[in-house]
């Protein structure tokens, strides 16, 4: 099969080494001069950008967070100023203090020549025609498939969120041949497709690109049989390029990391040790060409392992498993990022105090429902039955409204979520089971 | 300002002659379309046999309705490989509709909005926020590709989340907007319920899209934020946004006719019309290799000016704004009345809140039209008085305008369903 | 003025067993029991002989449950009984929240509780009407 860039795409460990090493030292150079964040830190731990002369000298850097990331809103972590930033996006759909990051016009080339990467590892061409089924705006999927998209020269149908009923149309009519969309979705999308009474064998599809929320084997296998096309992982990471950091080739055997533009470290999640390849821990990223909004050692909270050894494709760059979850509960339903220490915060504000929750996820009849749990306390315990079910409404909407997301919201009794010392389990996902 | 000086200056003999170029090899392009080849064989005149612009009034029209028929591929006029994007829109009545693009015809519209951008004085500097939605529909896609090609800082927020974008103008400190009239009037409302104005925020630029509205409507919302508002014209048949756009002398909007040439025509007769005079915009695409279109019928009601000549400098003709659909055109009691007429009204008036509605129905067999309008927040408390006066005013008003007596019936604020998006203004309740 | 106590439940199996089980436990006796349905929770409304007690109990078992002062009035157990309270409570602009009633002795006596937003302006206006209306004692001795 085809690979988009060889040059960098089969590099020699070698050149790779030396590539990076410049590519790092360059970047630290930049945030040492233009983000205060860094610029303190490099400062409290001594640390000369031009001293770094060797790869596993990143090590002595302190990771960077989620949270930083926050505290910086909107513009802090920016390393350049604001008139050179072409572009936009946030990391999640919330509302609260979302993570902005900013693109350069080089910034947006580059991400479009990791998608272009990401596309021909599955196969893609310019003779596809392809549907993109995330939601276009802020959310950086749907706009960084379609740069990508347009690189590699195939005709792209920005179907964004239309509804099911005419995605299909959209599919069938004009012959799509790559469907691209949360993996959830592509459940509902083969239950239309039957509910249309359409023969799957009567399209055009042949390739299925999923992501931006967890997925599994089984669900591989499922999207394949019902859609008759063959499904592909990508990764990606909103806080640096999503999609654009990792992806699979034909092999399937792991997802190949840009490592020309990333520096993947896995570490012991707990004590933040770095471990080896074949260990399970926190995947960390440094980006080393980013301009606009570069992270030096980001914590991604994503679970994973690095692959030693050559794959059969050719690429040399190195390969990580499929995610297998998170550090932090967080949790994507149909490309929407949640983390729960934001329902908390907005449990709390309504309820006045600390609040009990769980949040289930299921997979019923191909529709992913998200079930919030919250305990009943004496503080919002009402005898009115109005007040009772205008504290469900409440939440629902200001979930809605905050994160984009739809919850059926159930009000327990307290214990019920059990075992209030030890802690209450915050996300329970059984989409991915069996 | 111009974004391509050579282009955008050129002298009317220079223009027409590459208009003529370039209709004809628009005209072959499109006759590699099964619909196309068959239209020009029954047509009066071959495509190889216009030897001017003239002759072109001498080709039959397109419609929608030969978009629907020809849906999903009889317009194709390239070889499918070559397609980049597909952009289809379902129409509410009948099927849908399909343009397809080359990389060189997104290429051609790119340019034409980075063209509109800069004639109304965006630069690189400018924190852009795109409030069209994003997808299928043209108005967000369109709009992003040039203004990224400009430089300016694009937010890709897409439309609705109102809050949102009220927190987006404070963070980020936006200076451009796009946006439609009628969603920029709901705004409005929220960003004062929320104790803001126009004081709190970096606004410079609004780019209006996607309805008609009146100047009415527009001062409104230019005393609401404080900012130069600029007219932009573009339907998807014909790319999108980015056909005609205003340029600083805020009198008509000049359209590309390097890219297309535009004629007005009488929608009944399908005459043409001389300029000043109303009619259906009816537009021919120059440089596009996917789909052309020739002589497409807009079904928008504009006029066209007469002098070609601009204080900016451009020597493109130039279009009034969009006064209605040939489709919206109401006939009530044999009068022909545009909602826009009836918003002009309204909209003068500062009793009057900013969501209205037309209601029409027929009693003992006779057309009646109720304007139904939200009263503003400070007549609301108003004597009982006051408001039967307010409404013989405009009762009155209306009369003196579009001929004909109405119902009004005052609304409380908020009482008819807030606008997101496209407008729904008319009720047509009549059985025909 | 009597007190109601009202306890939130889920709504499921075997709920309504734990509640009676543990009042019957500590020899409380039930006067009145409604429930109040929203498809996956209720709320159960107990007018008992010890309610500050039956309280407690249902709080240290881990539920959620409040006392709220109602007003309990004696009616009529005979057709148009229950009209003449309504006519009363239409008149005097009463805004009711809940209401229920149980039969005292069949043909003779029922009583009718409503749960209103400021029950002694309530009892007040039904006083002067002439309703009589029942005490904690009388309820639970009656």
């Amino acid at each position: 099969m085809t690979i988009w860039n060889k040059k960098f795409e089969c590099i020699s460990p070698g050149e790779l080494e030396q590539l990076q090493l410049e590519r790092l030292q360059s970047t630290l150079n930049r945030v040492s001069r233009n983000v205060v964040f860094y610029q303190k830190i490099f400062e409290r731990e001594g640390i000369i950008p031009e001293r770094i002369r060797e790869l596993s000298d990143l090590r002595r850097i302190p990771f960077t967070s989620r949270r930083t990331l926050r505290a910086a809103y909107p513009y802090d972590m920016f390393a350049v100023p604001l008139r050179e930033v072409v572009r936009l996006q946030t990391s999640s759909g919330t509302t609260q203090e979302p993570i902005v990051v900013g693109y350069t016009r080089n910034d947006v080339e580059h991400w479009t020549e990791l998608v272009a990467r990401v596309l021909t590892g599955a196969g893609i061409n310019r003779d596809d025609v392809i549907q993109i089924s995330f939601d276009y705006g802020l959310f950086p999927g749907a706009l960084g498939m379609h740069y990508g998209a347009e690189a590699v020269g195939a005709s792209v149908i920005p179907a964004s969120t239309a509804g099911s009923r005419r995605q299909i149309t959209v599919m069938r009519d004009f012959r799509s041949t790559v469907l691209i969309a949360a993996p959830g979705y592509g459940l509902r999308l083969a239950r239309m497709i039957r509910e249309m009474k359409i023969n799957p064998q009567d399209l055009f599809l042949r390739v299925g690109l999923f992501g931006a929320e967890t997925w599994s084997e089984n669900l591989r296998r499922e999207l394949e049989e019902r859609l008759r096309i063959k499904a592909y992982d990508f990764y990606g990471l909103s806080e640096l390029f999503n999609p654009g950091v990792a992806s699979e080739c034909e092999a399937q055997n792991g997802l190949h990391i840009f490592e020309d533009h990333f520096i993947p470290e896995i570490i012991d999640p707990g004590t933040g040790r770095p471990l080896d390849f074949g260990e399970e821990g926190e995947l960390v990223l440094t980006s080393i060409t980013k301009e606009a909004f570069p992270l030096i050692r980001y914590r991604t909270g994503d679970i994973t392992t690095l692959i030693k050894g050559k794959c059969s494709c050719g690429r040399t760059l190195v390969r990580m498993a499929r995610v297998k979850g998170r550090t932090d509960d967080m949790f994507s339903v149909l490309g929407v990022s949640v983390f729960p220490s934001q329902v908390e915060e907005i449990l709390t504000r309504i309820e006045g105090t600390e609040p009990h929750f769980q949040i289930r996820i299921d997979r019923e009849a191909d529709r992913e429902v998200v079930k919030l749990l919250v305990e009943i306390s004496p503080e919002i315990f009402s005898d009115e039955m109005k007040k009772m079910q205008k504290l469900k409404r409440e939440i629902k909407g200001e979930i809605y409204k905050l994160l984009d997301l739809e919850v059926e919201v159930k009000l327990v009794e307290p214990g019920a979520l059990i075992g209030r010392g030890e802690g209450v389990r915050r996300v329970i996902d059984n989409r991915n089971r069996g | 300002m111009y974004w391509s000086e050579e282009i955008e200056t050129i002298g009317r003999k220079e223009l027409e002659k590459l208009q003529l170029r370039r209709l004809r090899t628009s005209l072959r392009r499109a006759a590699s379309s099964r619909f196309y080849r068959e239209l020009f064989q029954n047509a009066a005149i071959k495509p190889e046999e216009i030897r001017s612009l003239k002759d072109l009034t001498r080709l039959p029209f397109t419609t929608k309705a030969d978009l629907r028929h020809s849906y999903p591929g009889g317009m194709l006029a390239v070889d499918p490989e070559k397609v980049v994007r597909i952009h289809a829109s379902s129409g509410t009545t009948g099927q849908s509709t399909v343009v397809y693009h080359t990389a060189h015809d997104l290429d051609g519209w790119t340019d034409l909005v980075t063209r509109c951008l800069v004639m109304a004085g965006c630069t690189p500097r400018d924190i852009f926020q795109n409030m069209m939605s994003y997808g299928l529909f043209t108005g967000g896609l369109g709009l992003h590709y040039g203004a990224e090609r400009l430089g300016m800082m694009v937010i890709p927020v897409g439309g609705g989340n109102t809050d949102r974008q009220i927190q987006f103008f404070r963070d980020f400190g936006t200076t451009v907007i796009h946006i439609t009239p009628s969603y920029a009037l709901h705004l409005n409302d929220v960003i004062k319920d929320m104790g803001l104005s126009h004081r709190d925020f970096k606004l410079r630029l609004l780019i209006f899209g996607a309805e008609p509205y009146s100047e009415a409507t527009r001062a409104k919302i230019v005393e609401a934020y404080r900012v130069d508002t600029y007219n932009c014209y573009g339907l998807s048949e014909m790319n999108g946004p980015g056909v005609a756009f205003e340029c600083g002398a805020s009198d008509g909007m000049h359209v590309w006719e390097d890219n297309y040439i535009v004629e007005v025509i009488d929608p009944e007769s399908g005459e043409s019309l001389p300029p000043g005079k109303i009619g259906e915009v009816v537009l021919t695409t120059l440089n596009r290799e996917a789909m052309p279109l020739i002589r497409y019928r807009t079904r928008d009601l504009a006029f066209l000016y007469e002098d070609t000549s601009c204080p900016c400098g451009r020597n493109f003709r130039r279009l009034s704004r969009i006064v209605g659909r040939a489709d919206d055109m109401l006939i009530v009691r044999g009068v022909n009345v545009f909602p826009s007429q009836v918003e002009q009204v309204l909209m003068k008036l500062p009793e009057v809140g900013t969501n209205y509605q037309l209601l029409l129905d027929r009693v003992e067999n006779l057309d009646r039209m109720t304007v139904r309008v939200e009263i503003s927040g400070r007549m609301f408390h108003g004597e009982v008085g006051e408001l039967r006066a307010l409404r013989k005013k405009i009762q009155h008003e209306l009369k003196e305008q579009i001929l004909l007596t109405t119902e009004v019936e005052l609304m409380e604020p908020g009482a008819l369903p807030p606008s997101r998006g496209k407008a729904k203004r008319v009720i047509d309740n009549r059985e025909i | 003025m009597p007190h109601q106590v009202a306890v939130f439940l889920e709504n499921k199996p075997g709920k309504l067993e734990r509640v009676t089980g543990l009042l019957a436990g500590a020899g409380i006796n039930i006067r009145a029991i409604t429930i109040a349905d929203s498809g996956d929770f209720g709320v159960l409304k107990l007018l008992v002989d010890k309610p500050a007690i039956t309280c407690n109990i249902l709080a240290q078992n881990g539920l959620v449950a409040t006392v709220r002062r109602v007003v309990a009035m004696k009616i009529p157990d005979k057709p148009g009984g229950l009209l003449n309270i309504a006519r009363i409570l239409t008149r005097q602009k009463i805004n009711i929240d809940d209401a229920y009633g149980f039969v005292l002795k069949s043909g003779e006596t029922a009583v009718f509780v409503i749960q209103v937003k400021d029950p002694d302006t309530a009892a007040d206006l039904l006083k002067a009407e002439g309703i009589q209306l029942l005490g904690d004692n009388d309820l639970y001795f009656l």
